[in-house]
């Protein structure tokens, strides 16, 4: 029988011909990602491992980019922390604030991940480097001290789900828009324990930064990775960012999948899942008169330049409505430094939003953007469960850029033909 | 090894911002964790909870974050096991590595109510509910795990092999 694409990328860093859904194997890690938060847990348990250093400087990633620049002063002590154990190893990809990007943003821009990569990182949202052709997941501090100290993880090989794509997507549907309709469909636990394989030849209608958001929310639907064939578009985005060899897997012909669906891209709207879960969605068309206090645009789902270019070309020349906070996250240096340059950042100001550095910040409830009870906000982030973004009896509406944008100038959950 | 003590329920979906919100992660010591745990769904489980407590849920307990922070902090309140129909997978591997026992069990998950006295047998799998006088049985922990449990976690485990 043959194999998924995630099955042979598990195969080859196991050092076996093949594998089976179900079978429990040790696979090479070709990188250890961890951040502000996981990262003091992780270093904890790798001091009661009793074992000297870690297994290859160069194969770990500590990105400072939850609660940085530093909230408070316990915050400060966990970067420290981190920032301790990087220098002491000579880690080679350590980054906090002023080179630091949001973590799931910052290393396929820094050429970190390639296609056929298998990656382990103490952040749910690892599964973003699917869209790269990668097999990545993500796992606990334990996990990662593990990770760091041998190299290797266990996994149990997953079955996958097939999403075969067709068709262009309509103006203003992004990968975010697609994502959604899919948790929306098969809900928050309909990919548990599996693998999320994207395919058809509407994938060639979506940029990477759109596929980098689709693979990101493969978490948010149980999925244990969510993944992309390897095609022209990847080919030069790593070209553009690495220099480390890739290798392309491709799912067998008579690969078996526990489901097959078919999505027409062209039939799509762009769609919002209301509170509190992210399969709670409704097309544009469906939610009604919704007023908001917050937008907030950004996050490892969509903070990447093609998103804040989408909502700077809704918020061109327009002012936010009286009344609502917008705060525009841009998830990396380069990102935000090529925002200024193209002009984004100017809209964004002269519209009368707030323009951050870089950090996940409001996503997790953590700074730079908290809800108070009963406040709402629309947000580009990826998870809307209770008391996410701040007070228990706060709401998260998720969307794209282009609705948080058109949003932002309504002061009402808006779509984009709203405003243009 | 078994657990027993008075249960805890709640539905589908309870998530690991709920189990444990984010304004807390920022100073991770078990004991403090225990104090906010389950507190945005449930504000009076750290009062309420006592040692060998369980807690019972519906379909896919743990999902979101990776924070090992929310098994960390249901074991820090003395909750000697989570019963659910499912588990999602990144709360499922922590639990494990850090010894907190779980069990998949969709019949018990159904049926056991909050309050109820339960007691579980993690070498058969098998679990009572003394309350109703109900019977379940769940799935056993194979012999690693349950010694990596008994370890208090993965790394003690692998230390003590």
């Amino acid at each position: 029988m043959g194999m998924t694409m995630t099955q042979k990328i598990l195969a080859a860093h196991a050092g076996l011909p093949e594998v089976k859904a179900g079978q429990l194997i040790e696979a090479d890690l070709d990188l250890v990602l961890g951040n502000d938060v996981t990262s003091p847990v992780a270093i904890g348990e790798m001091k009661k491992m009793k074992v000297d250093g870690v297994f290859d400087k160069e194969k770990i990633a500590i990105v400072l980019d939850h609660f940085t620049p530093n909230k408070d002063i316990k915050s400060a002590e966990l970067c420290k922390c981190a920032k301790e154990f990087a220098y002491k190893n000579d880690i080679t990809n350590f980054f906090e604030t002023g080179e630091v990007g949001i973590e799931h943003a910052l290393l396929p821009e820094k050429g970190l991940v390639v296609a056929g990569n298998v990656v382990i990182g103490a952040d749910s949202h690892t599964c973003t480097y699917g869209a790269l052709g990668a097999f990545s997941t993500g796992v606990g501090s334990t996990d990662m001290a593990a990770g760091m100290a041998t190299g290797k993880a266990w996994f149990k090989v997953p079955s996958a789900l097939k999403f075969v794509l067709t068709g262009k997507p309509a103006k203003w549907v992004s990968g975010k828009d697609v994502i959604l309709h899919i948790i929306g469909m098969i809900g928050v636990d309909g990919a548990l324990y599996k693998s999320m394989e994207f395919t058809g030849d509407g994938i060639a209608y979506l940029s990477m930064d759109d596929r980098l958001a689709m693979a990101n929310m493969a978490i948010e639907a149980g999925g244990k990775n969510g993944i992309f064939p390897v095609d022209d578009v990847t080919i030069e985005y790593m070209k553009e960012h690495s220099v480390k060899e890739y290798t392309v897997y491709e799912a067998d012909e008579d690969a078996e999948y526990d489901e097959v669906y078919t999505i027409d891209l062209s039939k799509l709207k762009p769609t919002v899942a209301f509170p509190h879960l992210p399969e709670n969605t409704k097309t544009i068309d469906e939610v009604g008169d919704i007023k908001i206090d917050q937008v907030v645009i950004g996050s490892c789902t969509n903070g990447r330049i093609e998103d804040l270019r989408a909502a700077a070309n809704i918020m061109k020349g327009k002012k936010v409505a009286k009344g609502v906070r917008v705060i525009v996250i841009p998830a990396t240096q380069a990102i935000y430094l090529q925002a200024i340059e193209e002009g984004l950042v100017t809209t964004f100001i002269q519209a009368g939003a707030a323009v951050s550095t870089p950090t996940c910040g409001p996503c997790l409830g953590g700074h730079m953007g908290i809800l108070a009870k009963g406040e709402r906000a629309v947000a580009t982030t990826n998870r809307n469960f209770v008391g996410r973004m701040g007070d228990p009896e706060s709401e998260v509406y998720l969307a794209s850029p282009a609705v948080a944008a058109a949003s932002a100038i309504t002061g009402k959950i808006s779509g984009p033909d709203e405003v243009m | 090894m078994k657990a027993s003590g008075k249960v805890f329920k709640y539905g589908d979906n309870v998530d690991t911002d709920v189990i444990i919100p984010a304004r807390y992660l920022n100073a991770p010591d078990p004991a403090e964790l225990a104090k906010h745990c389950m507190e945005d769904i449930d504000i009076d489980f750290a009062k309420n909870v006592k040692k060998g407590d369980i807690i019972v849920a519906n379909k896919n307990f743990g999902c979101g974050s990776s924070r090992e922070h929310a098994p960390i902090s249901i074991k820090a309140s003395g909750v000697s096991c989570v019963i659910a129909e499912t588990f999602a997978r990144i709360f499922y591997r922590n639990s494990i590595n850090i010894g907190l026992p779980i069990i998949e069990c969709p019949e018990a998950a159904k049926a056991i109510e909050n309050g109820d006295e339960v007691e579980v047998d993690f070498d058969s799998g098998k679990i009572y509910d003394r309350t109703k006088g109900t019977e379940y049985q769940g799935q056993a922990f194979p012999e690693f795990m349950q010694k990596i449990i008994k370890a208090e976690g993965l790394i003690n485990y692998i230390n003590n092999k």
